[in-house]
């Protein structure tokens, strides 16, 4: 059972991509045209969509991988629970959308839903914790674990707790302050961000070790050294959100010291790129490699950017800016959805069908239209909020309309791009949608044994 | 070093031990620090509908507090104080929207609460980059409000 539902959850995935990819073209084509569309698709609807759509593509591509490359599971009643999980993280991808459309919010930003829908999500997490704690107990490994199995068990748990935390507000203790409420809300987001990273990242590092062949990448002691960086900045370094937020300066000055650590990382990039290059020559054929070898690039360029964000005083002047959406769109599409792509189209080959010349034509045009038209993405962003930056500093009672018209050239930018990432990731999506539809369609005419054995 | 502290299974366990225990502790710092207390007893009711009102209306897609929320709108951490805006600019916003914000057909309490609300906003901190200065290492501090 777990890779029809493996499949599934990745094909589900997709749909949600298709859909956030068309609500984020909508938001660049609302910021040309405010006042015309501003009652025909209210931003505050169209926001939210895209938001919602692109996490839930990140949550059942990830957790889909998870059921693939997890250690299999005979035992009937276990086998039955990620359907369950399934079931339930459905049912809130759908209602939530739903209630969008109509005006109904009363969340905060990114979980703009009732709150009432996070328990459904909560549960889907908890079920997702129960599986993966039975299937890892049936089949330990001797001596330490693969890196990769900390990383979902970390992306896990941190899932549940941050999630959870994020719903504090509920509480008058919380509630009644905004700075302590928002000071929670933003740790929390941070880590909740954290432990999804964790969970791609796991399944992208099991990826690479099949597709190398070499079993040390996941247990050698730099992985968990790496690991444990990314666990102690997904702790530790979120307080770079709320900088200008009047909270204790130990929480300042914490976010600042830790994110710092990253710089370790970026060495490690710049001192691995030789041997990056060399590999990417060897695996260049492999469809997997090529979406690797593009994350490797973005997470290059955002993490100097991070690392820049995340010293205060130049904080002060791109918080608040595009700069920040810079980053969040270099990050998820640049990273998280490129390495999502490896996994999905390792997946699809490995336990749905290879792919024809032809679709992989399409698949190969849309990676480089996608990465190309994101480049253009980022820097029109990065230019809207430099532009931002510049004129609040040279008059800070400049209008706000003001402003935002003389930065209309940007918007140009970053809307003719992003339906260019759009048509791009469109066409990665339905050769990988074709292939796991196939594979389902053939299900029904073979026996479950031969399905089974695939 | 990597070897010793990585290389068992023991090890792992240890460090992400420590790690977590390290993470309740600053998580328990967080929920506890020392924030600005803003409204008056008689007035948090009114502030905590607004900000119901806040997140019922979703008005963080389009504006920022504090620089967190959507870009399409102006922040509107201070705009009670700011300069040539205050308390009527914000009703009559409210009241009637603008090119581009629709007319959410506030009723006049409700516009009473979000008033309140942004008042709270307004008493806990100041947002804009004018009111920081930066130290020799890169630090911000605010200049002209009390912090903890």
């Amino acid at each position: 059972m777990s890779k029809p539902i493996g499949l599934l959850s990745i094909a589900t995935g997709l749909v949600f991509l298709l859909a956030g990819v068309l609500f984020g073209a909508l938001g660049g084509i609302f910021y040309l045209f405010p006042n015309e569309l501003r009652d025909i698709i209210p931003f505050a609807k169209l926001r939210p969509l895209h938001v919602s759509s692109i996490i839930f593509w990140i949550l059942f591509t990830a957790i889909g991988g998870l059921y693939l490359y997890l250690p299999k599971q005979k035992k009937q009643t276990i086998q039955r629970l990620p359907v369950v999980q399934y079931i339930l993280l459905l049912i809130a991808a759908l209602a939530i959308p739903v209630f969008y459309a109509l005006g109904i919010f009363g969340g905060r930003e990114y979980w703009e839903f009732p709150p009432q829908l996070g328990l459904i999500i909560a549960s889907s997490f908890v079920v997702l914790a129960i599986v993966f704690y039975k299937r890892i107990k049936k089949r330990p490994v001797i001596g330490k674990w693969p890196v990769y199995r900390w990383m979902w068990m970390c992306g896990i748990l941190f899932f549940i707790l941050s999630f959870a935390e994020s719903y504090l507000w509920l509480l008058p203790y919380f509630e009644k302050n905004l700075v302590r409420d928002m000071a929670v809300q933003w740790k929390s987001y941070g880590s909740l961000v954290g432990s999804w990273n964790l969970l791609i990242n796991g399944s992208a590092l099991f990826v690479m070790e099949k597709i190398s062949g070499n079993k040390k990448i996941a247990r050698q002691p730099l992985a968990y050294a790496m690991f444990y960086l990314g666990l102690f900045n997904l702790m530790f370094n979120w307080g770079h959100h709320i900088y200008s937020l009047p909270v204790s300066n130990v929480i300042r000055y914490t976010a600042y010291a830790v994110s710092m650590t990253e710089l370790i990382i970026l060495a490690k990039i710049i001192w691995n790129w030789r041997s990056s290059l060399s590999d990417a020559k060897k695996h260049r054929h492999l469809l997997s490699y090529r979406f690797f070898t593009a994350a490797d690039i973005w997470i290059f360029l955002n993490l100097v950017m991070a690392l820049m964000m995340s010293v205060p005083a130049i904080n002060l002047y791109t918080h608040g800016t595009h700069i920040t959406v810079a980053h969040a769109m270099g990050t998820t599409i640049g990273i998280n959805t490129m390495l999502l792509f490896a996994s999905a189209t390792y997946a699809c080959s490995r336990f749905a069908s290879r792919f024809s010349t032809k679709q992989l034509k399409y698949i190969n045009s849309g990676l480089y239209l996608s990465n190309g038209a994101l480049l253009i993405f980022w820097i029109s962003l990065i230019g809207a909020g430099v532009g931002k930056a510049v004129m609040q500093v040279q008059n800070p009672d400049i209008p706000h309309a003001l402003l935002m018209r003389e930065l209309v050239p940007w918007f140009v930018g970053f809307t003719v791009s992003g339906i260019g990432i759009a048509m791009g990731i469109i066409l990665i999506v339905l050769p990988l949608l074709k292939t796991i539809i196939h594979k389902f369609s053939t299900k029904v005419t073979q026996p479950e044994t031969q399905l089974q054995a695939s | 070093m990597l070897k010793r502290a990585f290389g068992t299974a023991t090890g792992i366990k240890l460090i992400f031990g420590c790690l977590f225990i390290s993470f309740l502790f600053f998580t328990a710092f967080v929920y506890t620090s020392e924030v600005p207390e803003t409204v008056s007893p008689a007035e948090q009711e009114l502030a905590l509908k607004g900000k119901h009102l806040w997140q019922q209306n979703n008005c963080s897609a389009c504006h920022q507090l504090y620089g967190l929320g959507g870009y399409l709108g102006p922040d509107v951490t201070n705009v009670m104080s700011a300069k040539g805006k205050g308390e009527l600019y914000v009703r009559a916003i409210l009241q009637h929207g603008t090119a581009t914000m629709p007319d959410f057909k506030l009723k006049p309490d409700e516009i009473q609460a979000l008033v309140v609300f942004l008042k709270d906003a307004d008493k806990s901190g100041k947002a804009d980059r004018s009111h920081f200065r930066t130290d020799p290492y890169g630090q911000i501090h605010q200049t002209n409000t009390s912090q903890p």
